[in-house]
């Protein structure tokens, strides 16, 4: 017999001392300082080391400087569970860092190489949900099915970083907008 | 395992994204429509977070910050259950708590509200769930504090927290706050939700029984987390 689920306990904002609870380091507490929740995959995980890094702007384009970000994906082979990383976009340049492996195609699955990203700051009363695709999987973008629902190359290309090389390393660059031009695409999932 | 989807999100239960008169929301909420998209591997599977990354005193926020001393404030221990949209339990979810002090402030680099700093309190706990969806932690009371929204609101008593459950799409955080305080019915952030019974959910209730006499007050809350549908036309027997 079907029977009415529960009411799911309801968001609210994180606020702007989110820092405090998630990345102490960040509030300035002398605690939990060896946590370093931005590698989110360990240095001798298989597959191609990169970092995302970007800003977070509002509708006015101001950075957003008390955010943290979520970062959930699969592992280079496509697996699960694969690497979970938090990081703070900087009081003062607005740049939030990961570092971690690039994620293969997870098997079964019609979707490009992705990772999922969550938003969560003062303002935002339910955090925020989107993925970035990579630039250099041009043939699996082409066909992945949540990039051709977006449908609007204008706006799919919010949901790609973009690859370069600096200092030898590989970095996928993903500026967030929250509203207004070039406002990111978000999910309801 | 079942990889069956989960509910979608009642997004008029949440809070709304604009709501002008919590100001930080105007220029913060995108414009355009969510997305909504099919349920993922990715977005069914979570990270799992054991014990051992956790310290013992984390849920223990009056001796946590690690001077030997206590606390300032009305001791509380807060206690509830994790469950599902389905009513079962949650075990091993990881809940993550920050709160002010028991003068209002943040121990935190960009607060600066004149309340006084407490030497002894942090401010930072954790804990995971039981294989009941048990948790518990102990604490003191937060102090009630002013923003610069509409000159000076003020916010009622409460605790941030966050948690994680099975998947990511049951991640949430959230605020709760205390039985009894005017201060809710004031607060442009609690009113960011429509539904009195939504907001009925945020508060926690005295727990007189469960009081540790001549020690401390016990609030219950009890945290629901997205469920799983059920699938009753698929043809193979429960737990595959
Ligand atoms: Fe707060």
């Amino acid at each position: 017999m079907p029977v009415e689920p529960l009411n799911e306990t309801p968001s609210q904002t994180a606020g702007p001392y989110v820092h405090i609870g998630t990345l102490p380091s960040v509030a300035g507490l002398n605690v939990r300082t060896q946590e370093k929740l931005d590698v989110a995959a360990p240095a001798n995980a298989a597959g191609e080391r990169i970092f995302i890094e970007g800003t977070v702007r509002d509708g006015a384009g101001t950075l957003v400087t008390d955010a943290i970000l979520e970062l959930w994906q699969a592992d280079s082979k496509g697996k699960l569970p694969g690497f979970w990383g938090r990081a703070a976009t900087d009081f003062k340049t607005g740049l939030y860092r990961f570092e971690t492996v690039k994620p293969g195609k997870v098997a079964g699955t019609p979707d490009a190489p992705f990772v999922t990203l969550l938003i969560f700051a003062r303002g935002l009363n339910i955090h925020l949900h989107t993925r970035m695709y990579f630039a250099d999987e041009k043939d699996a973008n082409a066909a992945d099915p949540t990039l051709k629902a977006v449908g609007d190359p204008a706006l799919a290309a919010t949901l790609i970083g973009a690859r370069s090389t600096e200092s030898g390393k590989t970095v996928y660059r993903f500026d967030i907008r929250l509203q207004g031009d070039g406002e990111t695409v978000f999910f309801d999932i | 395992m079942a990889n069956t989807e989960f509910y979608r999100r009642d997004r008029r239960w949440h809070p709304a994204p604009n709501v002008p008169n919590y100001k930080s929301t105007v220029l913060r909420s995108p414009q355009r429509p969510l997305l909504s998209l099919p349920q993922s591997p990715v977005d069914l599977s979570s990270p799992v977070f054991g014990h051992a990354k956790l310290d013992p005193l984390d849920h223990d926020l009056i001796l946590n910050y690690g001077t030997g001393a206590e606390a300032v404030g009305e001791r509380i221990v807060v206690h509830g259950r994790v469950l599902d949209q389905n009513g079962a339990p949650v075990s091993g979810a990881l809940i993550e708590i920050w709160q002010a002090n028991a003068g209002g402030r943040y121990r935190h680099v960009r607060d600066g509200y004149l309340a006084a700093i407490d030497p002894n309190f942090g401010g930072c706990g954790r804990v995971l769930t039981g294989a009941d969806g048990k948790y518990a932690f102990r604490t003191i009371k937060p102090g009630p504090y002013p923003f610069r929204n509409n000159g000076s609101d003020w916010r009622p008593a409460h605790i941030h927290i966050s948690i994680f459950g099975a998947a990511f799409t049951q991640r949430l955080i959230t605020q709760f706050y205390f039985e009894g305080d005017p201060l809710i019915a004031k607060c442009p952030i609690v009113n960011t939700i429509a539904d009195p019974a939504a907001i009925d959910m945020l508060v926690a209730k005295l727990d007189l029984e469960n009081q540790g006499p001549y020690d401390h007050l016990t609030y219950r809350f009890d945290i629901v987390l997205r469920g799983r549908r059920s699938t009753f036309f698929e043809n193979r027997p429960e737990g595959n």
